[in-house]
């Protein structure tokens, strides 16, 4: 394995292994405190443009199952049809795994992917300067090839741009009623979740205009980046809540963008919300809930528009968690209900959705 | 919101530690009173475990040392009159009594509530076919077992289900009762034991080689609920979970399962409707999704102490406040104080928990693991890798092993069936197997155990193989510190490299690899558990140290107020709770006196490893190299080794070499005590006795001592605790026994024989020196004549039955010892005293077993004392001794034989107690009586067994046999015994020996037992050669298995029968502690 160097913006420095495939890389660096999952994360579009930090240490350990593709287009065990992080880092990664499904280690299907990974890093120190500076932007430099330097940027980008569909892409067809999905980044999970409810999916890009197509609800999928550069698909939703009370609901972007066509504004988090254990309370009662989260820009709470209120809190810091119009079937959560990975225990939004269509 | 009409609430502890039920609920309980208490709530305690934390003053309003059955709390609460009753923090004995108080309406007779859970979901998951029902409603599966209620049905059910099954006992302690059957002769006999605990048997299709897996479960009233943390054994189903190594969270379970099993335990939480904390166990199929519910228990449990320790969170704290009507929602974190306490935590490190085992401690035993629990004691270790974790967890074991890698070989005569067969020592066959070039893929074949955990520790041995390549000067400093990170000791790298050989010796070697690394720079690092993975600041206590890491959370004030407890490990046979509570009272006087109290401990089990209980706590090794670690980067004002028993005492020489402030008595005199010879010199040269004694060097030199002094003999090794470390040998058979088992323990010091006096008393002081004057003491006398091991004596205070003049002579030695060894702190004699001759036994300049009892019966904190005298504070001598007592404290012996089949329950060559009760009376009966009750002896109803030893036991048992006879008791007894009692006027029956000719006669004794005619056991062996326990054996054996009350000592026996028939259960007083 090779040395690496991790070089953060302030100069911060990690001595590490290459463990992926070889290539230097530059990414805005995130942690994410979930224990298990990393299939599913590296394939979460939400990931793109970052170098994924995962606090638990041990990484590997069940290996990669197939990436085999059912008739439905869905990717069987992943969240999208690629590993969508720039690189992965780890404190102590398992170059032997064990499990019945796996049919690869995490290695190779980095170096298939050409994905750098790292290892041997102290990922706890590495957190604790992200969590004292804020989110930043770092590089995996190769020992042996200094003059080696990657660039890139995070904020600025359109990242959204980049991991939407470019065609509309229907699953289900002809089983129900009819959900247009506005893909800024979406998890398969999301469509998983709603054909499973016996709905038909219309999977559109994130700046494409349905206000005029044939449908009963509008779901708002989560994606990667800054919000603010989605103005083209807030402005297609203000349209359609202009034209019609039909439900609508929005998971993670997909919360932010509907808070944006509500007048609402947006903030960057010092260092987001990655992981399987932020609590939430349902604004007004006594019910919390568990989520997966992973998002680096919040709703600004305080600007909501009068006829929008809160639904969800986030118990830690306060935070926005969704929100919901007043009087129509509008709500949005900023946590992952399709959880994949994480926890489940608010699949119930799905339902309240699908529900509501009717 | 908090229920304001709850006031007063009542506790039920565990009582004494047992095995399947230890130390983890004094944890537990101790966090629910603190949780109380914190509410302004009254508190009232029920937990004759006189040595726990949570019976200590200040920890509960009332506290009564009464045995945890339905009867006493009863009374308690007829006097206490408590709003409210708490049952899931006492483990099984708190929950079982608790069903009983609540069936027989005692519960609602007096308007108490029982918080959280509700009784009906306790019962709901303690029935099994209640339960199966219940999980059957909501389509979850479970392992489909057929209850039967007689030995027929269960060979029937087998028969359906086919072999192999798993039977258990129902409404039983961790698997009491239980086991595999792979045919119907093994069903019988397992069904009989079974149906001797429990009128319900459960027969079960086994579900061998499949994985286990836990989650620990939090539900609030409002339906809120969360996983605090999952496990995962490494150890395949069909080995108890407590007999299991435990990895948390889990490392093979991808996030589907892991989801899908969390989701599940949290929809079964809810339909049974705990409130408070649960633990689901599943069985997880290695190559699909599938998976059975194994049980669930709707109480706090081992497993959640663990699950505690490993994350940080509090369960029983918040499963207390969400009894008194809390939300999750409604609390803190009490990590980081700042977020929310409804969150499941993240780690950032792995944890992993060793079972520790005692079975060389009982003849006989069957040592093989199985469905029930064997273990007496557990570690938890912390890393940044599975690797260092478990090379941690394997040495604080404490069963002389330095990791999974370098150990002293073992002799395995059969590899292949010793990996099939799993014992104590399989782990490290496993080792042995892989040096031997087993593959992954062989050893997975052959246990079953997940290839990733074999593919980790055969990183370990890879690491190993590259370093034996290497001498200590081609040793590079990058295989040095891929050592350092996975967990090799600076010993194990010596060894590796051939520096002990070189060196001969252990401590040279270490501390010459110590030096080099570094002058390498490679240092370890201190990292907080914070509960969600550095993504709040915590300020946080709470720490383990790891080369995995570029740097500390922490930094170091340097400021040289730290003081540095020495905690007690392991949790063994000989070494318990009572170690632990001498640890909690040293931090809570430092910190009172304003210092920097430091723990260092490793026992999950433990309130000292609280983080609440110090300043800082560090989670890790009581090794040398590791203590030096701490040490070097705390800089203390000193180091106290006297409070953690003997693992910290024999770290005090090598910590004195490397010049680190022993605060109290110097190691100098620490040595001189614990050296045979020196402390005998010193004896001799102060005119006090001692027996007479030789140091072996040879087998030749002892076999000349003993023909002189004759037997018994008194042997002992210097520098070991318990069992080991003091025998009475009365024959050539067993002398040889335990020299064998001697010199595994001890190479570098001699063993010591001496003449030991028979019916002799023995006499215990413990006190608290300054400057080598005695400025508290404890007297203490016990029931038994000595050779029984003073860990499973009955031990009275003040004593009831000495001469005055042989307490002034007790004082008087006593008090010559701390002067001659200059104490500073606690310390303990042993003494035998025949008429008024007292001899000096051994000494030992630490806290004792007894300093929790003694100080309780006294009053008398003697850990807070010596503690300040160690701390060079003023002390008073306090103005009470024990001879203004109008009371008496009793401690007795808890045994845990049922758990260990096959072993000869009998006492004196090991100590085999796990645990221990102390009962105080307003006179000896009373205080007998409850001591006894509270270690499961019951008063007998009609029929009592006799076989009572040789000719002087049977006359020492006379009087009592007199008196049960004119009490109404039959009597029952074996040849020589019935004999005797006929000559001499005392009614009995004659039964047969097993090993009597089966001619049709009877009654047979072990028919009697089976039967369940016989109501009590007083069987004491006359001696110990194996021909003689043969016979005795099969029947106290039989008495074990079918839960029959059995004494084997005749002072005990008679101390028992003569409370029992001269105090009925109604003159039993009901006072707390504070009212004697």
């Amino acid at each position: 394995m090779r040395n690496v160097t991790l070089v953060l913006e302030d100069g911060t420095k990690f001595h590490g292994k290459s463990f992926g495939y070889d290539q230097p890389v530059a990414g805005e660096v995130v942690f994410n405190t979930a224990m298990m999952g990393y299939p599913e994360s590296l394939t979460d579009p939400s990931y793109a443009g970052q170098l994924m930090v995962l606090t638990y240490p041990l990484v590997g350990n069940y290996g990669v199952p197939p990436f085999t593709i059912e008739e439905n287009g869905l990717a069987t065990f992943m969240e999208s049809d690629k590993i969508h992080a720039s690189a992965i880092i780890v404190a102590d990664y398992s170059e032997q795994y064990s499990h019945w499904n796996a049919v690869e280690s995490l290695a190779d299907w980095l170096k298939r992917e050409h994905v750098p990974g790292i290892t041997g890093i102290d990922t706890r120190e590495l957190t604790k300067v992200l969590r004292e500076h804020g989110v930043m932007m770092g590089k995996i430099l190769f020992d042996d090839e200094p003059d080696n330097v990657p660039v890139a940027m995070y904020e600025g980008v359109n990242f959204v741009d980049r991991v939407s569909c470019k065609e509309i892409i229907r699953y289900n067809e002809g089983a129900g009623r009819k959900v247009v999905l506005v893909d800024c980044g979406v998890k398969h999970n999301i469509i998983r979740c709603l054909i499973n409810r016996g709905v038909e999916v219309i999977r559109v890009p994130w700046n494409y205009d349905y206000t005029d197509m044939e449908f009963d609800g509008l779901f708002l999928a989560n994606g990667p980046g800054d919000p603010d550069m989605c103005e083209e698909a807030v402005a297609i939703i203000r349209k359609q809540m202009s034209k019609s009370t039909k439900p609508i609901c929005g998971i993670c972007m997909g919360n932010q963008l509907l808070a944006k066509a509500g007048g609402a504004s947006i903030y960057k988090l010092k260092y987001g919300h990655r992981s399987h254990n932020q609590p939430v309370r349902m604004v007004g009662t006594d019910r919390c809930f568990v989520t997966s989260q992973n998002h680096g820009y919040a709703v600004d709470a305080k600007t909501l528009g009068k006829d929008w209120e809160e639904l969800f809190v986030n118990m830690n810091d306060g935070s926005n968690e969704g929100i919901k119009h007043k009087t129509n079937p509008w709500f949005s959560s900023q946590f992952h209900p399709e959880a994949c990975s994480g926890p489940v225990d608010t699949e119930f939004m799905f339902d309240k959705f699908v529900e509501a269509l009717k | 919101m908090k229920d304001d009409n709850i006031k007063k609430v009542l506790l039920l502890g565990s009582g004494a530690l047992k095995i399947g039920e230890a130390g983890e609920f004094d944890y537990s309980g101790s966090q629910a009173l603190k949780a109380l208490r914190e509410e302004g709530v009254e508190t009232v305690l029920i937990n004759p475990n006189i040595a726990t934390v949570q019976t200590s003053e200040g920890v509960a309003d009332q506290i009564y040392f009464l045995p945890v059955q339905p009867y006493f709390v009863e009374r308690v609460i007829e006097k206490e009159r408590p709003d409210g009753i708490l049952l899931s923090f006492g483990g099984q004995t708190a929950l079982n009594c608790g069903v009983e108080l609540f069936k027989s309406g005692v519960l609602e007779k007096y308007n108490v509530r029982v918080l959280g859970t509700p009784v009906q979901a306790i019962m709901d998951t303690e029935d099994r076919e209640l339960f199966v029902q219940k999980l059957d409603e909501i389509d979850v599966k479970t392992i489909k077992s057929e209850a039967c209620e007689n030995i027929e049905q269960t060979r029937k059910a087998a028969a359906e289900l086919g072999y192999p099954v798993i039977i258990r006992a129902a409404y039983a302690l961790g698997g009491l009762g239980s086991g595999f059957a792979d045919n119907e002769e093994e069903l019988n006999k397992l069904a009989e034991k079974a149906f001797a605990f429990s009128p319900q048997v459960l027969v079960e299709k086994s579900l061998k080689g499949w994985k286990e897996i836990e989650y620990e479960v939090v539900r609030d009233r409002y339906d809120n609920c969360i996983t605090v943390c999952n496990m995962e054994n490494f150890d395949p189903l069909g080995i108890h979970t407590g007999e299991s190594i435990v990895i948390a969270p889990s490392q093979t379970l991808t996030n589907s399962e892991y989801h899908k099993l969390r989701a599940l335990a949290i929809k079964i939480i809810r339909h049974i409707g705990i409130v408070g904390e649960c633990n689901v166990q599943y069985a997880f199929d290695p190559k699909s999704e599938d998976y059975r519910v194994i049980e669930v228990n709707a109480r706090l449990s081992r497993s959640s102490a663990l699950a505690s320790k490993a994350t940080g969170y509090p369960l029983a704290f918040v499963a207390a406040k969400l009894g008194m009507g809390y939300g999750l929602f409604e609390l803190k974190n009490s990590v980081t104080k700042t977020t929310s306490a409804f969150f499941e935590p993240a780690l950032d490190y792995v944890v992993c928990k060793i079972p520790r085992w005692d079975l060389s401690k009982f003849r006989g035993v069957d040592k093989e693991l199985g469905s029930s629990m064997k273990s007496v004691g557990e570690v938890m270790a912390i890393g940044r890798n599975f690797e260092e974790a478990i090379q941690k967890g394997l040495r604080m074991i404490g069963q002389g092993m330095h990791g999974f890698v370098e150990n002293k070989e073992l002799e395995i005569p059969d590899i292949d069936s010793a990996l099939r067969e799993p014992t104590d020592k399989r782990i490290f066959v496993i080792s042995k197997a892989m040096h031997k070039g087993y593959t992954v893929d062989d050893i997975h074949e052959l246990t079953k155990i997940d290839k990733w955990f074999l593919e980790k520790l055969k990183h370990i041995i890879d690491i190993d193989e590259e370093m034996k390549k290497c001498n200590i000067n081609t040793l590079d400093k990058e295989l040095m510190h891929t050592a350092k990170v996975y967990g090799f000791t600076d010993f194990q790298i010596a060894r590796a490299v051939g520096l002990e050989q070189e060196l001969h010796s252990m401590a040279k070697a270490g501390l010459v690899v110590r030096q080099l690394r570094k002058n390498y720079g490679i240092l370890p690092v201190v990292k907080q558990i914070d509960t969600l993975a550095a993504e709040y600041p915590a300020q946080t206590n709470y720490l383990y140290v790891t080369y995995a890491g570029v740097k500390s959370d922490i930094t170091f004030e340097n400021d040289h107020r730290s003081i540095v407890v020495l905690g007690s490990g392991a949790y063994r046979i000989g070494s318990s709770v009572e170690f632990d509570w001498c640890g909690v009272q040293a931090l809570n006087t430092i910190r009172k006196e304003g210092y920097r109290s430091v723990m260092i401990n490793y026992n999950p089990e433990t309130v000292s490893t609280d983080y609440d209980m110090c300043d800082r706590l560090y989670f890790d090794e009581l090794t040398f190299e590791r203590v030096m670690d701490i040490i070097d980067m705390e800089q203390p004002y000193g180091v106290i080794v006297s409070t953690g028993g003997q693992i910290p005492n024999n770290l005090a020489m090598r910590l004195d070499e490397q010049h680190v402030p022993i605060l109290g008595t110097k190691a100098k005199d620490i040595d001189n005590a614990e050296d045979r010879a020196k402390f005998s010199q010193m004896l001799t040269n102060n005119g006090i006795n001692q027996p007479e004694w030789s140091a072996l060097t040879s087998m030749e030199d002892i076999d000349k001592f003993i023909d002189r002094v004759g037997f018994p003999v008194l042997v002992r090794p210097s520098y070991v605790l318990s069992g080991a470390a003091m025998n009475v040998c009365s024959n050539e058979d067993e002398l040889k026994r335990f020299l064998q088992l001697a010199a595994n323990v001890s190479e570098d010091h001699p063993v010591v024989v001496s003449k030991f006096i028979e019916h002799a008393k023995e006499i215990e002081m413990d006190a608290v020196a300054k400057d080598g004057e005695v400025i508290a003491y404890a007297i203490s006398e016990h029931i038994e004549f000595a050779g029984v091991h003073s860990g499973d004596a009955t031990i009275q205070f003040p004593p009831q039955k000495l001469y005055v003049e042989t307490v002034r002579r007790v004082k008087r030695v006593g008090r010559q010892i701390a002067k001659e060894l200059h104490i500073n702190g606690p310390f303990n004699i042993q003494f035998m005293a025949r008429d008024n001759d007292i001899l000096v036994i051994e000494c030992n300049l630490r806290a004792s077993r007894s300093f929790p009892f003694v100080s309780k019966v006294l009053k008398i904190n003697l850990i807070e004392l010596a503690t300040r005298v160690m701390l060079g504070l003023p002390v008073e001598k306090p103005s009470k001794n024990l001879f203004d007592l109008d009371y008496v404290g009793i401690k007795a012996s808890q045994f845990s034989f049922n758990r260990l089949q096959k072993a000869d329950p009998v006492l004196g060559v090991d100590m085999s107690s796990t645990g221990e009760v102390g009962c105080i009376g307003n006179d000896t009966s009373c205080a007998v009586l409850k001591s006894m009750l509270s270690v499961g002896q019951r008063i007998p109803e009609k029929n009592i067994l006799l076989s009572t030893g040789s000719a002087k036991q049977k006359a020492d048992m006379l009087d009592a046999a007199q008196m049960l006879v004119k009490h109404g008791y039959k009597l029952f007894a074996t040849d020589g015994t019935s004999k005797f009692l006929t000559e001499n006027g005392i009614e009995n029956t004659h039964v047969l020996w097993p090993s009597d000719p089966d001619d049709g006669k009877t009654p047979k004794a072990l028919d009697m037992l089976h039967n369940h005619e016989i109501d009590m056991v007083v069987n004491i062996p006359k001696n110990l050669t194996s021909s003689e326990l043969t016979n005795g054996y099969k029947i106290r054996r039989a008495a074990i298995d079918l839960n029959v009350p059995l004494i084997t000592n005749s002072r005990l026996a008679s101390a028992f029968i003569s409370a029992f028939c001269t105090t009925k259960l109604s003159d039993i007083e009901i006072k707390a502690w504070g009212e004697y």
